[in-house]
């Protein structure tokens, strides 16, 4: 398993990449391949404000349902309808076009908790 | 993982074709080596093999053999034929179900016993009680460790195994025979828990690698077009709920009545009326529940709308009243919508009933259905 080091890692599996003040949210390949093969999304729409360590959406496998966190305060501007269509693609690509929600932050000091993908694969690929 | 875990005799074949191993009963089992669906999809397809090694494999033998199964089991048990397999329950005093058990009959006075791994202990301290209980004449031997057992399960599995063997493709449902292959002793029957035509054998633990050799020497079972895929316990779940299959601990259990899981078939409650038959444990309450008009609950099929599982422990409303409870769920690859067994008061249960079902993150309308929600297609 291999993680972008373009991103950072929370402890619940989440990735964020921020670019010009937005950051897009996914799970880790690590999450995802733990869940199973994923069958539905729930994702909150755009225009939902969230605060750091709000869940943002629900995922829900063959054998159990999660939350998902955001590290960040903002809004969420938009969430992947393709993911919601086609919850496999979170097993296909869970850094890629398995990503879930983009959001405006305005509250970044989250980011600061995460972890980079050397420290996170250490942590939790097997 | 813990050191006290019992590895099955397969597990070499799990690890080399990345099976996810998990804790079950005791056992390192194989939750599953790629994609659940796609397994799932493969069995309902092609083909799909299974280790169901950690199921109990329990030899009875001896002049009252059959006795001790009469007594044990909800179902006639003297009425079976040699080479014959037979689903029964073994219920409890109070009328619960102790165990699910699949009875083979080799002869009047052998028989093997196949139980749940997480039963196999009760199962086996429970039959030496009513031995002594009843002063029977038997030996029961625990072979669970001795043999392995796998499941061989799909539409196209029997085409794969007549190229081993003419005799096996021509048995029965629910009939078994056993081979001489080379040196070693194989039970195989025709029979399963995923819904599809196929076979389970029994066959010694020291043989079992060996014999998957062969079998699946011609095989990639990494290919799209692989007449068998290796297939885990989880899919080995999704199946036998479409099947409509209970599964002890979820729809079976000590404190649930038997006569509430839809397994009137399995229960003889006039078993004793023919002089070689028997009162068997639980008889009496399971008895009593029937004359005062039938369990409260009974277990029913849910479709349910959109895309959400509910899993055991929903809770089944009707009108805003809690009705039941969900034991098993899941979003069925082969139908495409979620289903889930319950049990629900029986004023509920009829066919086409409307009811909520509350998982605490959404409430989901549903719809009781027929079981099996999926019945394969006749070869």
């Amino acid at each position: 398993m291999s993680y972008p080091d373009d991103r950072v890692y929370t402890s619940s599996h989440e990735w964020h990449l921020e670019q010009d003040g937005v950051v897009t949210l996914g799970l880790t390949s690590f999450a995802v391949d733990q869940l199973t093969d994923v069958t539905f999304v729930d994702l909150k729409p755009a225009g939902t404000q969230l605060d750091k360590g709000d869940a943002l959406g629900e995922v829900e496998s063959v054998k159990t349902t999660s939350d998902v966190y955001s590290a960040v305060g903002g809004e969420i501007i938009e969430v992947n309808q393709q993911v919601i269509d086609n919850p496999a693609l979170l097993n296909e690509d869970a850094h890629g076009e398995g990503w879930l929600v983009k959001i405006k932050v305005s509250d970044a000091s989250g980011l600061a908790d995460c972890v980079d993908a050397a420290t996170y694969e250490k942590e939790h690929a097997h | 993982m813990t050191a006290t875990l019992i590895q099955s005799p397969l597990h070499e074949l799990h690890t080399q074709h990345g099976g996810q191993m998990v804790d079950f009963a005791g056992w390192e089992m194989p939750l599953r080596y790629g994609s659940i669906i796609d397994e799932h999809n493969a069995v309902r397809t092609r083909g799909g093999v299974f280790d169901v090694s950690h199921m109990g494999r329990v030899a009875i033998k001896g002049r009252h053999a059959r006795r001790l199964l009469e007594i044990a089991c909800s179902r006639k048990i003297y009425d079976m034929e040699e080479g014959q397999c037979r689903y029964s329950l073994m219920c409890n005093e109070r009328g619960g179900v102790k165990d699910d058990v699949l009875v083979y009959r080799h002869d009047s006075d052998d028989f093997l016993v196949v139980v749940n791994a997480s039963n196999r202990v009760k199962i086996l301290e429970h039959l030496a009680a009513l031995v002594a209980e009843r002063d029977l004449t038997c030996a029961i031997d625990d072979q669970t460790l001795s043999t392995a057992m796998i499941a061989v399960q799909g539409p196209k599995v029997m085409d794969f195994i007549s190229g081993f063997s003419s005799e096996i493709p021509a048995l029965k449902r629910y009939r078994f025979t056993t081979k001489n292959l080379m040196v070693m002793k194989v039970l195989v029957s025709r029979t399963g828990y995923t819904g599809e035509n196929g076979v389970e054998a029994i066959l010694p633990a020291k043989a079992v690698g060996m014999a998957m050799k062969l079998i699946l020497k011609d095989v990639d079972l990494d290919a799209a077009d692989a007449p068998v895929k290796l297939a885990g316990l989880g899919a080995r779940d999704s199946l036998r709920l479409e099947a409509g299959m209970p599964l002890y601990g979820h729809e079976l259990g000590e404190d649930i009545n038997a006569l509430a899981s839809g397994l009137g078939f399995a229960i003889s409650l006039d078993k004793m009326d023919d002089d070689r038959g028997e009162a068997f444990v639980g008889m009496e309450a399971l008895r009593a529940t029937r004359d005062a008009g039938g369990p409260e609950r009974v277990l029913v099929g849910l479709k349910l709308e959109g895309k959400r599982v509910a899993r055991g422990g929903a809770v089944v409303q009707a009108s805003g009243a809690d009705v039941g409870e969900v034991t098993s769920g899941c979003l069925s690859p082969t139908l495409g919508y979620p289903i889930a067994m319950a049990y629900v008061d029986r004023a509920q249960c009829e066919i086409g009933n409307g009811l909520v079902v509350s998982t605490g993150r959404a409430e989901i309308k549903s719809e009781v259905v027929a079981m099996p929600f999926y019945k394969a297609p006749k070869a």
